[in-house]
């Protein structure tokens, strides 16, 4: 099996911002909005290379994606930056008239996604935005799993013609995706091969997933590993080849198991493919304070949740 | 004169028979909007002949009330944007003329969906600020309820835009003092609108009949000239809902509802066809 090590961790807010950056120099017209959280999503260098492109519109995210739609017409790929909760639940109505049903270009980019923004609780932390957001007609959703991925994600979508949420977090987490990767929307990325059981990751639980096919396989069991960073449209021929193989599926993500990543690949196994499937997701509860480690173990969003679920499958096969 | 004139009682019409035809949709607003709409598109806004997205070097306009759909559909069609017979086609299955308007379905002249209200003023800013980055010098223009007012994102907006210097914007506000529940102060009253305008940095122009053509034109002229000042510019246009039919006058009655035959043939016989209907 296919080892991933890691020499570093950095938060995938900096691969946005450092994406940000890039694209501020390729493409003239990649514009940046924020609502007075510059620091948080590290727009910083966007900002002082284009100062003329950035947008500061203050605590007030529904003027944010009002101002984005319009920037559109004229021309301009907007990114919106502010944190994931204020990104979508609070201004949902805004992005589904003024972006999504006016199909406007607008790059919807989310960060203190989850649970692992931490002490700051429950207010600031959302685990419904990817349901919100999936559900919305031609909206893409993506969730990066580190820097790399999340810097690659940010240029690939400049390209990309249509409204996208992408969401990302806080915490500094481990780089172990390539740095010169190229970003394919709705391409599914097979970390490890394995036999026994399809473990399907977005976000920051890639890395918990590949740390549970580690464990696993001291237990003789052999995990094949998807790292799905699309949600929307969802691979589903990456998934449905893997569990041809395997019989077996476990999705993972740090989201509500309502509305998540699970039951978009639920929905086309029931379709095509009927298999055993378990969730590891939150189980439709709001989150609280705590450390991002002490979260992700009371809400069984680590590792040993994942062994535990896989556990639980294969007795389902 | 006259032809606006003339045009304005045509639109009147397709206002009437459009919502007739399928006995639903917002006869009072898109009547009361009616000599401002085709002011607007015939004599005030600079633009270009094909419609494109970008609307580069033109003037643009965004409906934020977005159910006068009506008014809008009928002047955007007698303005070249489509054939007036689609005018046939409003609110019907398969429509491009949806019951409020929409970028959904490729409708030439429209290039944001409104509806859901209080949207319009930041998409506009957008636009504006596009504009502006692009070195284009041509204005932006909105449409606005009243009522719609309460909806705090036009704050959010009017905030930004005093902030940010946006003076290549005119947002208009149809001052009609009524919605669908009444008047507008019984329902939530708002005080003076102009004070809040300017207590929040815009410069404002007074419309005080805003069903009199030449004052619209005046007062349309005037907003203009004050652009590219460094502030942005209000128009507070005082219009009658259900201008130019009897019964729909002075009340919130017609603000969502069509008219029966015998109403239809009462408001058409006091507006007689001009141009010819669709």
């Amino acid at each position: 099996m296919k080892k991933y090590t890691y020499t570093e961790k950095k938060d995938t807010r900096s691969g946005f911002g450092d994406g940000l950056a890039e694209l501020g120099r390729a493409n003239p017209n990649v514009v940046a909005l924020c609502a007075d959280l510059i620091g948080s999503l590290k727009m910083n260098q966007f900002i002082d290379e284009n100062p003329e492109r950035f947008f500061q519109v203050g605590i007030a995210e529904a003027n944010m994606m009002g101002i984005a739609a319009g920037l559109t017409i004229g021309g301009k790929i907007p990114f919106t930056g502010t944190f994931a909760n204020f990104s979508t639940g609070r201004v949902y109505d805004q992005i589904r008239q003024s972006i999504a049903y006016s199909n406007k270009n607008v790059k919807i980019c989310a960060s203190h996604a989850g649970l692992t923004l931490g002490e700051d609780g429950a207010t600031h932390q959302i685990l419904e935005d990817i349901g919100l957001m999936k559900m919305l007609p031609g909206m893409v959703v993506i969730n990066t799993c580190d820097y790399n991925q999340t810097k690659a994600a940010t240029i690939a979508i400049a390209s990309y013609e249509g409204p996208v949420y992408l969401r990302f977090g806080r915490p500094a987490v481990p780089i172990f995706t390539a740095e010169d990767q190229v970003f394919e929307i709705g391409k599914a990325v097979n970390l490890t091969e394995g036999n026994d059981v399809t473990i399907v990751a977005t976000g920051h639980l890639v890395w918990e997933a590949l740390k549970a096919s580690e464990i696993l396989l001291e237990k003789g069991i052999s995990a094949e590993v998807i790292n799905i960073h699309t949600i929307k449209p969802l691979d589903k021929n990456s998934i449905l080849e893997s569990v041809r193989k395997t019989g077996c599926l476990v999705s993972a993500e740090e989201h509500n198991h309502l509305g998540g990543l699970g039951e978009s690949i639920a929905r086309v196994l029931a379709l095509e493919h009927p298999t055993p499937q378990e969730f590891v997701a939150t189980n439709d509860t709001f989150g609280e304070s705590g450390t991002p480690a002490q979260l992700m173990e009371k809400y069984g969003l680590n590792a040993d949740s994942i062994v535990e679920k896989v556990e639980k499958v294969l007795k389902r096969k | 004169m006259l032809e606006l004139q003339q045009l304005t009682i045509q639109v009147r019409r397709d206002i009437l028979r459009m919502v007739h035809k399928v006995n639903s949709g917002h006869p009072g607003g898109s009547l009361g909007c009616a000599e401002f709409l085709v002011v607007l598109y015939s004599t005030i806004m600079n633009r270009n002949a094909k419609f494109e997205m970008n609307g580069y070097d033109e003037d643009l306009f965004f409906l934020s009330n977005g159910h006068i759909s009506p008014v809008f559909y009928s002047v955007l069609a007698r303005s070249g944007y489509f054939d007036v017979n689609e005018l046939n086609t409003f609110r019907l299955l398969n429509s491009r003329l949806q019951g409020h308007p929409t970028t959904h379905e490729g409708l030439p002249g429209i290039r944001i969906a409104s509806g859901s209200l209080g949207q319009g003023m930041s998409v506009a800013l957008g636009a504006a600020e596009a504009k502006k980055l692009n070195n284009d010098s041509r204005i932006v223009y909105s449409l606005h309820g009243d009522g719609e007012l309460q909806e705090g994102q036009n704050w959010e907006a009017m905030m930004y835009a005093s902030a940010k210097n946006i003076d290549n914007i005119i947002a208009t506000i149809d001052l009609n003092g009524k919605q669908i529940d009444g008047a507008t102060d019984d329902v939530l009253p708002m005080g003076s609108i102009k004070d809040k305008f300017e207590s929040f940095g815009w410069l404002v122009v007074e419309i005080n009949n805003g069903n009199n053509i030449q004052d619209i034109i005046d007062g349309m002229s005037k907003a203009k000239s004050l652009t590219n000042n460094k502030k942005p510019v209000c128009v507070l246009l005082k219009t009658m809902m259900g201008n130019g039919v009897d019964f729909m006058m002075h009340t919130h009655a017609w603000h969502g509802k069509a008219p029966n035959d015998d109403q239809l043939e009462s408001a058409l016989k006091q507006n007689p066809e001009t141009l010819g209907d669709y």
